[in-house]
């Protein structure tokens, strides 16, 4: 019998991230996938990153995580999306290639110490008194572990659907985790479906590029990773098309033909990133939708066409493509299809992404609901830290709401729970202007190091920055006269009188560099260091009102609701509020508050009831 | 364990119907008590009401609501008796005899119907004032406040705001994709209107001033009949307690109703500069302090040396040798009554227009605190250009939005209303 404190189901995004994370933090952990070599493997977009995704990536990668280093390893295309607007909605994104990418993941997980890799494919759950004692695998072989973290994406249960054709399994290829599925479904979990799809993928030699617009790699240094010193692959370009009426003929001819519309699939689909069916059929007036044709990879033809995911017949979906322009002679690699997949309802979790009714059972990724590698890497992350601190007896890193996406997502999913697969939007982030892609480290590393999941090379480059910033601070320190100011030519009032160099840089039109005849010649404004602090001076009054609101959530953070709350004692609440509360298990009153559907009255009743009780115990 | 309280709901006896209500968890045991049977829940029924003696004490129509969705959350019972002392008195005697039932403190019931849930905290914020209300108007805003009126406005632009925010929302998650274009000159419209309609409420009167009243000060020089003028206006009129303790000796105050309006009648001290006594000078400087906090200023003295605004009064009319004046806005004489009445209606008439309208909920300080930080936001919001920070902008608003009905719990607002309502006592 195999024996470790931690086992993680699945080799994807969040599965990786889930055993590097219980291993960094000294567990002994393994990785059990159906096939080694499929560890890494990016099964939708070669893409990493995005707005509010590329926060995710970054924050991962504060924690020692795998996702941004891969990124770089495997990046060909880097853009920072909404440059235009302020910076803490930048949106890092790369697109990579798939098998660079795969390899510097399993590089990484082959690496990392305390992780070994079991092959095989997870049959049974083991339990003992009602919690995990291990996991027995189809062949045969028995693994003991103190907590099991499920990363099964959309193998649990999944069903491709491509027109008429339907096919079981969660990737094209590969088998679905059917026995698993039942044993969760038999131990009476609340769980759902939902639908994701994939586009076709694309010969690139067929596409004729020459009569499309091209979308360069931007030409800055910025890399995913902290740690990545430079950008390793040459960078290739993307292309733009769009969809036509007559593409949008061909699909709508054919909409009979979608198991989206024929009711093969009911479960629900993402809003945010809809098949182009949907899109068609909600957005009729519209005359094309953009899509972007991004290369797979340096040494590969495939390319994906982004933006028209689809589950319509093969035959429809050439006719809809060739329609297109640039794409009049193209041929398919591989049509698009949809996925139906079992997804447990997150708030059966708490905050640790542990499984209330199974202890020891923890889940990330899209089987919690979500959409995304990014998403799913964030998951595994916290679930591989929790697990992994519970046996050990240590601590996970405190994640809130007011320090990370993480723990936005993680929030957002085990106390809202999800009516369609769940994608991190900065627009979730309360919190946002403290947020930052950019300053995810000094956000996030200083809590992985105090509890000990920050390897060491992180952890010295972290300490060289933090000397690098002491410096900084007393140069933002020094007073500059606003007559000097105006003298060299910024637009401010001479009687201004002094201010601190960090106060300026809240002005408009005055930025590091233009301040830099007061700084000390070899201040490199351009670093990513200097930058943070200068972004961190702009924002420091719009920070310095979030500073009560935090207060007052602290303050109703500390009013505990007990696991045990009899929420249905508390008169005043309708049924539907006591269920939601039920099924979320709101830990605190501010908690409890972001349940959605209570009202204002309810709370004070919740609030005055928690009190009581607290004096009761 | 929850106490089951009850108290006569209606006016003091005698009167021709009198309610009691009754409220908590032994309230139906109460009424099996009274009625010897169980009563239909949601109708009015006519039953005996015995003691437990079996002596009958009335002949009531009885409503039996259980809970919890009922006015306080809990098992409520109402019993509609006839309205005299000694058959009120005989019921209340009859149910404080029962175990488990008290008296209920003054508020209780609302104290209750807060604490689970039944209403939010704008509500609660009406009930209390409801409680101390002692004129019509003050009652007339606070049941406003109360049913709900200003929840549900702030309510409807919490949802406004909501949209304006999606839309700079989408325009910051969304703009790479196609799909979605810059803010739309419907938004700078929406906002802008929204933000007007905030200064609407925030130029209202506060509720404050119905509390304290419409503040008219009688000054002018000594011996000039203000005294007289004074104990007119407010001796024939219901005196009311007003909530400002008369700060001075030197400066008198009555706080009386006149058709339902309160109004605060001051008395000062005569006005004049050329005294050497150090007590008198004092007094007056108290009596102009008087005239800044004034609503409004009666001035009897000499024509036109009166502080800006004040009406000029020419009083005593009444005696040959008062002082007239040439244009004044009314000529009075306490002694003989004449015009008295026309000058109360024209003080009606004024605070009328500067009170809350009857049946408008007026704003207390936290109110309107809180609504000055979301119309500032919305302010600041027009004229950022940063997207990021016009959003966060428009979030500040929101939470303001959210704190004035309680959505976002915070214990200091929630400690001071637990301080007006002693919950968890």
């Amino acid at each position: 019998m195999h024996d470790f404190d931690i086992v993680v189901i699945g080799g994807g995004h969040a599965g990786v991230e889930a055993a590097c994370a219980s291993a960094r933090m000294g567990a002994c952990t393994a990785l059990v996938s159906f096939d080694a070599s499929a560890i890494g493997a990016m099964s939708c977009n070669p893409a990493i990153g995005g707005l509010g995704k590329g926060h995710l990536v970054r924050e991962v990668d504060a924690l020692d995580g795998v996702i941004a280093c891969a990124a770089d390893a495997g990046a060909i295309h880097y853009r920072m999306l909404n440059r235009s607007k302020g910076s803490a909605v930048w949106g890092p994104r790369i697109q990579a290639d798939r098998k660079r990418f795969k390899a510097a993941v399993q590089y990484a997980v082959a690496n990392q110490a305390k992780l070994d890799v079991l092959a095989g494919e997870a049959a049974a759950l083991r339990l003992q008194g009602g919690r995990i004692s291990g996991l027995d695998l189809a062949d045969g072989t028995a693994i003991s572990a103190r907590a099991v973290i499920l990363c099964t994406g959309t193998f649990l249960g999944g069903r491709l659907f491509r027109g008429e054709e339907i096919f079981e399994g969660g990737r094209i290829g590969e088998n679905a985790a059917l026995k698993l599925a039942d044993q969760l479904r038999g131990a009476d979990l609340p769980m759902a479906r939902l639908k994701t799809g994939t586009p076709p993928r694309l010969d690139g030699r067929t596409i004729d590029w020459s009569a499309l617009e091209e979308q360069p790699s931007d030409g800055e240094n910025w890399t995913m990773s902290a740690l990545t010193a430079q950008r390793v692959n040459p960078q290739v370009f993307c292309a733009i098309t769009r969809t036509t009426p007559e593409a949008h003929d061909a699909i709508r001819k054919n909409l009979h033909r979608s198991p989206l519309f024929t009711g093969a699939i009911d479960a629900r689909g993402p809003r945010y990133c809809p098949s182009i069916e949907d899109k068609i059929h909600r957005f009729g007036d519209r005359d094309g939708h953009q899509v972007f044709l991004e290369p797979e990879g340096l040494d590969t033809h495939v390319v994906y066409p982004n933006g028209i995911s689809t589950s319509l017949p093969a035959d429809v979906q050439l006719k809809m493509l060739r329609a297109m322009p640039g794409l009049a002679l193209v041929e398919m690699d591989v049509p698009g299809y949809a996925v139906e997949y079992d997804h447990i309802d997150p708030r059966a979790l708490t905050a640790d992404l542990q499984l209330r009714a199974i202890p020891g059972l923890y889940c990330a990724g899209q089987i919690n609901g979500t959409t995304g590698y990014e998403e799913a890497a964030a998951q595994g992350l916290v679930a591989g830290l929790n697990a992994a601190a519970k046996v050990l007896g240590k601590q996970a890193p405190a994640l809130d709401r007011a320090n990370s996406y993480i723990a936005v997502m993680v929030d957002d999913l085990t106390l809202q729970g999800v009516s369609e697969p769940y994608r991190m939007l900065t627009a979730r982030a309360e919190y946002r202007l403290r947020l930052r892609a950019n300053n995810a480290s000094s956000r996030l590393t200083p809590l992985g190091i105090e509890v000990g999941c920050i390897g060491s090379e992180r952890e010295e480059w972290f300490k060289r920055r933090e000397d690098k910033r002491a410096r900084h601070e007393e140069q933002f320190a020094r007073t500059v006269a606003a007559r000097d100011l105006a003298d060299a030519g910024f637009g401010v009032r001479r009687d201004g009188g002094e201010k601190r160099i960090d106060e300026w840089l809240r002005h408009d039109g005055i930025d590091l560099e233009g301040l830099s005849p007061w700084l000390d010649e070899e201040f490199d404004a351009e670093c990513d260091l200097a930058q943070e602090m200068a972004e961190d001076a702009a924002y420091a009054p719009y920070l310095a009102r979030q500073d009560a609101e935090l207060r007052d959530l602290r303050a109703s953070e500390a009013v505990e609701i007990d696991a045990n709350f009899p929420f249905h004692e508390v008169p005043g609440l309708s049924n539907e509020m006591v269920e939601r509360l039920e099924a979320a298990k709101p830990p605190s009153l501010a908690a409890a508050g972001r349940v959605p559907g209570i009202t204002p009255a309810a709370l004070s009743a919740l609030l005055v009831h928690a009190r009581r009780r607290q004096r009761a115990a | 364990m929850t106490d089951t309280i009850f108290a006569l709901s209606s006016g003091n006896p005698p009167a021709a119907i009198a309610v009691i209500r009754i409220s908590g968890p032994d309230a139906g045991k109460a009424l099996t008590g009274l009625t010897g049977r169980g009563i239909t829940p949601r109708r009015a029924s006519l039953c005996k009401l015995h003691d437990d003696s079996g002596l009958l004490l009335d002949e009531a129509l009885v409503l039996w609501f259980p809970g919890p969705h009922t006015a306080t959350g809990e098992d409520l019972a109402e019993l509609h008796c006839h309205g005299g002392r000694a058959v009120t008195a005989a019921v209340e005697h009859a149910l404080e005899d029962m175990p488990g039932l008290r008296r209920a403190e003054p508020g209780e019931f609302t104290r209750r119907a807060f604490a689970n849930g039944r209403i939010d905290l704008a509500e609660a914020e009406g009930l209390a004032d409801l409680l101390s209300a002692e004129t019509e108007l003050q009652r007339s805003a606070a049941m406003a406040m109360a049913g709900g009126a200003f929840s549900r406005q702030v309510e409807e632009w919490r949802d406004q705001l909501l949209t304006l925010s999606a839309e700079v929302e989408a325009a910051l998650d969304f703009s790479d994709e196609d799909d979605v274009l810059e803010l739309s000159p419907k938004f700078t419209h929406d906002l802008a209107a929204l933000s007007d309609q905030l200064g609407g409420w925030l130029a209202r009167p506060r509720a404050e001033r119905l509390g304290e009243g419409f503040r008219i000060v009688l000054a002018g020089p000594p011996n000039i009949g203000k005294s007289t003028l004074f104990n007119t206006l407010v001796d024939s009129e219901a005196a009311i307690t007003s909530p400002i303790a008369g700060t001075t000796r030197d400066v008198i105050e009555r706080s009386v109703a006149i058709e339902g309006i309160p109004f605060t009648f001051v008395d000062t001290a005569g006005l004049r500069d050329d005294s050497d006594d150090e007590i008198e000078q004092i007094g007056v400087g108290r009596a102009k302090d008087q005239l800044k906090r004034a609503d409004l200023v009666l001035w009897l003295g000499p024509e036109y040396e009166g502080p800006s605004g004040a009406w000029e009064i020419e009083a005593q009319i009444d005696k040959d040798a008062h002082m007239v004046k040439s244009a004044p806005d009314l000529r009075v004489s306490a002694q003989s009554g004449e015009n008295i009445d026309l000058l109360k209606q024209r003080l009606i008439a004024a605070a009328k227009a500067k009170l809350p309208k009857p049946g408008e909920a007026a704003l207390n300080t936290r109110q309107h605190n809180l609504l000055s930080l979301a119309a500032q936001a919305l302010v600041d919001s027009q004229s950022v250009g940063d997207l990021l920070v016009k959003a966060e902008f428009l979030r500040q608003a929101r939470l303001s939005f959210d704190r004035l009905i309680g959505r976002s719990t915070t214990e200091d607002m929630l400690d001071s209303l637990f301080g007006r309502f002693c919950i968890g006592k």
